[in-house]
């Protein structure tokens, strides 16, 4: 079992690959398109602006292969700016295309100015259940209520709320803070930052490339 | 309110942990990467490593300090001094630190900060804010470790680097740091309201209940603690139950 991390050269690739690692994972970087399409599981990791996740994933030329291992069927997980980059276009820096695999669009968290909250949303913050189901998904066994460490000012509007796994409150406002549509999840969250809990949804996702 | 980020503070010498008082009379403390798991272990929402001497000494130490970190800290990781370049800022993201603080560099080159941003986003640029009380509610800017005073003023440089796209503040007390006496609260109530970006509030506390009366106060959205962990004054279980207590909300 070989679960492959895309190396687009965006970010902190290390602690995901350190957390994969620690939870026995066999784990690998890789900008390769044939490693990406022979892999039994694949993550998208992924900080900063869309527009820059795309322009390097183009550049790569891993477009292509990330789409085509997206339809086959094997997990498949986007962290952070890697989970917005599965929808289908961003307001980031004007309008940019995404990866399109999950309907919807990448929006700015709406904050409310009198309650002084802030961008970027920097904290710990709750996973909430949504309409769909935990149980076989990356959040088996999570407390409902679990903190999870955020960074962020965008968030993704999936168009069909059934692919919302689930909701956190910001500003009086619930995004989405997960996503999963088929094979496909996403987490807005760094579950490879956010302690014993976010090992967890890391070591649910191997288990799922082990089947 | 967001929950408080409670965060271990560790000043780091060549291979050790240090403490001082006023960032100064520096002592050892421990060993850094043993402090880190052991307070990652106990419930610490994020760890910064802070390289007191960086500028005078070679990297290579801290590269190693943070790789090893990271193998077992599964939490936000910050590197702060000595980042002078976007190569040192490249070096310890790609050891795994998530943001890097950076202070004289960007007094000296304010560009700096806005030129990192761009490169590796907002969210890992922390700017890191020395302040030394000079007057009735004035602070000046201070860069090299609490060491070179600049002539500039605390709130309006705040605002500067919000404008330059740093996301987020560590504003350290100079005059508070080490001392055990409570945050400087007038620091951090004059900069609040200054800038939208979150503050740590860094230096002075000596028991939980400083940490209580400042946020009672001054909604800030992190404390960076060190003496209290590093000299085991309370427990991290225990500031965040005193915090509790309070109403005001931690990770649990």
């Amino acid at each position: 079992m070989k679960i492959a991390i895309v190396d687009y050269d965006i970010g902190n690739v290390r602690s995901i690959l350190s957390a994969f690692e620690n939870q026995g994972a066999n784990v690998f970087l890789t900008s390769d398109k044939d490693e990406i399409l022979k892999s039994d599981g694949l993550v998208l990791p992924g900080v900063g602006a869309f527009s820059h996740g795309m322009e390097n994933l183009k550049s790569y030329d891993l477009v292509d292969a990330i789409k085509e291992y997206a339809i086959s069927d094997r997990p498949f997980m986007g962290i952070c700016l890697g989970m917005q980059l599965l929808f289908e276009e961003s307001e980031e820096f004007g309008e940019t295309k995404g990866l399109g695999l999950i309907l919807g669009k990448v929006v700015k968290l709406p904050t409310k100015d009198s309650q002084n909250e802030k961008l970027p949303h920097v904290s710990w913050n709750e996973l909430n259940s949504n309409k769909a189901p935990w149980e076989n998904t990356i959040l088996t066994d999570i407390e409902e209520g679990s903190d999870m460490y955020f960074v962020h000012s965008f968030i993704a509007q999936p168009r069909d709320s059934d692919n919302i796994l689930s909701t956190t409150e910001y500003s009086s406002h619930h995004f989405c803070s997960s996503v999963k549509k088929d094979n496909i999840y996403g987490c807005q969250f760094h579950p490879e930052k956010s302690g014993p809990t976010g090992l967890k949804i890391i070591n649910n996702f191997i288990r799922m490339c082990q089947t | 309110m967001n929950k408080i980020r409670v965060v271990a503070r560790i000043d780091v010498k060549n291979e050790f942990a240090i403490k001082g008082i006023h960032l100064e009379g520096l002592r050892k403390v421990g060993n850094p990467n043993t402090m880190a798991r052991n307070y990652y272990n106990n419930g610490i929402d994020e760890i910064v490593f802070m390289d007191a001497v960086a500028a005078y000494y070679d990297r290579n130490s801290l590269r190693e300090l943070i790789q090893e970190a990271c193998t077992d800290v599964f939490i936000p990781i910050t590197v702060g001094g000595g980042i002078r370049t976007i190569d040192d800022i490249k070096n310890a993201l790609n050891s795994g630190a998530d943001k890097v603080a950076i202070n004289t560099k960007a007094v000296q080159d304010p560009n700096f900060i806005m030129q990192s941003a761009k490169i590796f986003g907002s969210q890992c640029i922390i700017s890191s804010i020395e302040a030394k009380k000079i007057g009735e509610n004035k602070w000046e800017v201070y860069t090299d470790n609490g060491r070179e005073p600049t002539g500039k003023d605390v709130v309006e440089w705040a605002q500067h680097v919000e404008e330059l796209g740093a996301g987020e503040i560590m504003l350290t007390s100079i005059d508070r740091e080490g001392t055990k006496k409570g945050f400087d609260i007038n620091l951090y109530q004059s900069v609040i309201h200054s800038v939208s970006i979150p503050i740590i509030a860094s230096g002075g506390m000596g028991k939980s209940s400083d940490a209580v009366k400042l946020i009672k106060h001054v909604n800030v959205d992190a404390i960076a603690i060190a003496s209290v962990l590093h000299y085991k004054i309370e427990s991290i279980k225990e500031i965040k139950n005193t915090l509790l207590e309070s109403q005001i909300k931690v990770r649990i």
